[in-house]
């Protein structure tokens, strides 16, 4: 491989609407992933807010309750595989060929397959929400026996999240086959950035842990509509069954959510920090420890479904012991910074507060990973409390940090940085305020999937709904920063853009050109 | 293996990607109101969604078999194919963990607890304490709702002549492959169709015993766990078992078209592991479905 000439090159520069429907090019359709998972987030911000205005004060104002368990349910199935998903496959698609000096992905019309069939899926989901009866509002764990009582919305949600399988392992495909088979001469594994390596773990995570969602809601389906009893008692199944299925599934999903995230604040804190990564193989260690641990652990999500004792006792230790590996990756970024030249523009701001807020997030998981304890907070507003500090401060900062951090290599233009910051403190102060006191509630004894409360509960649901209202408002000055960007306003980026990145992203233009390396570089 | 390039061949604009997904769309959302409602609508909209998809198929793979064909494909791509076809195999291995993961633990939890055993003992007590453990599992704690069946399947009847069908198929295959790489046609158009012929017979063989477990045994979907796990996981199997035999008899017709050389053959490679997969997940289950 040692000239890699484009083939493609004499199809030359695709235009127009086809350029988008038909592409086969890893920054169009990583672009195509990105605004997807943008408008997500907008859609399932809107039911977000739905949920803080109804919890702004106890009783029912705005919306009645099964509105209410719809906006949760819906909520969390679009930010989840709408918003969050999708953004990390974007990222994938634009960054991977570019660091490991690629001309595309590995199969670039199955990453175009990938893409289109999310919209798809997404049709389908959000169309049962004007459906008679509703979308399902069962949770986005999708319980039985309580979620087969969805009505017409019940096959179309189990069929979106086919469809959503479908991409997401078809992507996870994609990104092993091209780390393997597409990096340039010189690019050995140990010289992989680290984003590439997150990407690489979490893609085994996907293809290991998808398909066994596709069972689990299979089952559901074949249990409401053709009387098998996977789930009911009466005919010798078990309804805890399901749990254990979804589970298994279900905590890989959530690493799935982070260890890109992990990548992209592996790339970002270096760069600011103007050193080198500390500890690049403890790095890639600690993330593997992370996946293995994440297959053993998922019994930690139902501690009291009443498990044998030996159950309990096993999940909390395999949970807690993942601590460890999280430890030596938080440890690594801070070492990284020690006595670095730090500057702080809006990406490393992100990083930065990502390594404050995920940490939070991560104590809580350990007070939650205890099986005692957890008894208390089973299914209260701390849970809540602890996943939004890992999913939004964590998974969702970590994404906001990389897009200021790569849209100048992307669009060749400068972000407005003052605009930038302002947007990243009216965040972190207003995602604390919306957060951090539903661990109050929580410790109080709110239960979450409730659209009432008890009086008591008052000030902090108000605190609360005032951080939401201000974090989802702070958004829109995201959307126009990027907006503007993309559409050329702001200063002209170097190639380099930033003085400290490194890396083969950093030797193409701004924008980089439609065909990344048409020739292999060399790597040293 | 030189086909002239020394190039990653990447490939131009395709329609066939959004084609495929417009096609899982209407299926999916033709079943989808089937189930809801039974109406004509969702009928034709899964029809012509298959429709859709089918065409697709042809499509896109007649797309790559041509770009294979006029050597476009060099080494890298070849090992490209290599490695997507794999991971595939292993995300459909993980779909049917699922389904073994389901049976495992009604076996050893979810039926033992009912009937008194261990930690759950009592939701026996509350529940149903007439109930007795068993497996399989024809006495089912509330037959009210249920088809009760009057036996289990056997193992060594058809299922173990399956066992034998299908795993002289995978011989069968191995030997055709082993005349393509000695460029021998007539080896490899013998063993591809003898593969597919034991393929037929295996699902007809198949089809057979479901036709016994339905009307003689009164053995369904809805009589219970193990009317559950059993026809699921050996119908998901005969889904992949119809799929590879399609797959199959696609490449025996290029094989009669002489499209594959003694080095550049990764499409019969890729449909041999798939059938190689079927065949493994059929041991798995004539151990832990029939067998034990």
């Amino acid at each position: 491989m040692a000239e890699i000439a484009l083939h493609g090159t004499e199809h030359g520069h695709p235009s127009g609407i086809t350029r988008w429907l038909f592409s086969t090019n890893h920054k169009d359709i990583g672009t195509l992933y990105l605004l997807f998972s943008l408008t997500m987030f907008f859609v399932g911000g809107t039911f977000a807010m739905v949920i803080r205005a109804e919890l702004f004060k106890p009783g029912l104002q705005f919306v009645d309750a099964l509105t209410f368990n719809q906006m949760t349910t819906m909520h969390a199935l679009v930010m989840i595989f709408g918003a969050v998903m999708p953004a990390f496959v974007g990222l994938a698609n634009w960054m991977i060929p570019l660091m490991i000096g690629a001309p595309d992905m590995a199969l670039p019309r199955l990453n175009n397959w990938s893409f289109w069939i999310l919209p798809f899926a997404f049709t389908l989901l959000l169309s049962t929400l004007f459906m008679p009866g509703g979308g399902p509002a069962g949770g986005w764990t999708m319980y039985p026996p309580l979620f087969l009582q969805t009505g017409m919305a019940f096959p179309f949600v189990i069929f979106a999240i086919h469809l959503m399988g479908i991409s997401s392992v078809m992507g996870a495909i994609n990104v092993i086959t091209t780390v393997f088979n597409m990096r340039a001469p010189g690019m050995v594994f140990r010289k992989l950035p680290m984003f590439v390596w997150t990407w690489l773990i979490t893609a085994f995570l996907l293809i290991a842990a998808m398909p066994v969602l596709a069972g689990a809601v299979t089952m559901l389906l074949t249990d409401k509509y053709f009387g098998t009893s996977f789930f009911n008692a009466a005919g010798g199944g078990d309804p805890v069954m399901f749990q254990h299925v979804f589970w298994f599934f279900g905590h890989p999903e959530v690493y799935i959510m982070i260890l890109p995230a992990f990548g992209i604040v592996s790339q970002i804190v270096p760069t600011f920090a103007r050193k080198p990564l500390f500890g690049y193989t403890s790095m890639i260690y600690a993330v593997g420890a992370i996946a293995i641990l994440s297959f053993i652990v998922w019994g930690h999500h139902m501690f009291t479904v009443g498990m044998p004792l030996a159950g309990e006792l096993f999940f909390m230790y395999s949970t807690i012991l993942i601590a460890v590996p999280t430890g030596v990756k938080v440890f690594n970024w801070v070492a990284t910074m020690w006595r670095g030249s730090l500057t702080f523009e809006t990406p490393m701001l992100w990083a930065l507060s990502f390594i404050v807020l995920f940490s939070i997030g991560g104590f809580s998981g350990l007070m939650l990973g205890l099986a005692p304890v957890d008894f208390q907070y089973q299914d209260t507003y701390f849970v809540v409390a602890h996943f939004h500090y890992v999913l939004v401060t964590g998974a969702v900062f970590a994404i906001v940090g990389g897009i200021h951090y790569w849209l100048p290599k992307w669009t060749g233009r400068m972000y407005d940085e003052r605009l930038g910051k302002l947007h990243f403190w009216l965040s972190v102060i207003s995602v604390n305020l919306l957060f951090f006191p539903q661990h109050f509630l929580g410790l109080a004894g709110m239960p979450r999937r409730v659209a009432d409360y008890a009086v008591q509960y008052t000030e902090w649901n108000m605190m609360s709904s005032i951080g939401g209202f201000i974090f989802g408002a702070s958004q829109l000055l995201f959307l126009y920063n990027v907006i503007r960007t993309i559409r050329g306003s702001g200063a002209k980026a170097s190639d380099q853009v930033w003085e400290g990145a490194h890396g083969l992203e950093w030797t193409l233009p701004s924008p980089p050109p439609y065909h990344s390396f048409t020739t292999a570089p060399e790597v040293k | 293996m030189d086909h002239g390039e020394s190039t990653y061949f990447v490939p131009a604009p395709s329609h066939w990607p959004l084609i495929g997904s417009i096609g899982l769309f209407a299926l999916m959302l033709g079943f989808a109101l089937l189930l809801d409602d039974q109406t004509l609508a969702g009928g034709y909209a899964a029809g012509i969604g298959l429709l859709v998809f089918v065409g697709m198929l042809f499509g896109w793979f007649g797309t790559v078999i041509r770009e294979s064909r006029s050597g476009r494909y060099n080494d890298q791509v070849d090992a490209s194919f290599r490695w997507g076809m794999g991971w595939f195999i292993f995300s459909e291995v993980m779909f049917f963990a699922a389904f073994f993961g389901a049976l495992f633990y009604a076996r050893h939890f979810a039926v033992p607890w009912l009937g008194g055993s261990g930690d759950k003992a009592i939701s026996h007590d509350i529940l149903w304490p007439h109930f007795v453990a068993a497996w399989p599992l024809l006495q089912l704690p509330d037959p009210a709702n249920f088809t009760v069946a009057k036996e289990a399947m056997e193992a060594f009847g058809l299922p173990a002549v399956n066992t034998l069908i299908l795993l002289s198929s995978g011989a069968t295959v191995t030997w055709a492959h082993w005349g393509l790489k000695r460029d021998r046609r007539r080896q490899l158009i013998i063993g591809l169709a003898a593969t597919v012929a034991l393929g037929i017979l295996f699902l007809t063989l198949q089809a057979h015993e479901y036709w016994d477990a339905y009307t003689l045994k009164n053995l369904r979907l809805s009589s219970g766990i193990y009317g559950s796990t059993f026809f699921m996981l050996t119908g998901f199997h005969g889904a992949h078992v119809t799929i590879g035999a399609i797959m199959l008899s696609v490449i025996l017709a290029r094989s009669a078209l002489g499209h594959f050389t003694p080095t550049h053959h990764f499409a019969f490679e890729a449909v041999s592991w798939y059938w190689h997969f079927v065949d493994v997940v059929w041991l798995g289950l004539f151990i832990f479905v029939y067998l034990l």
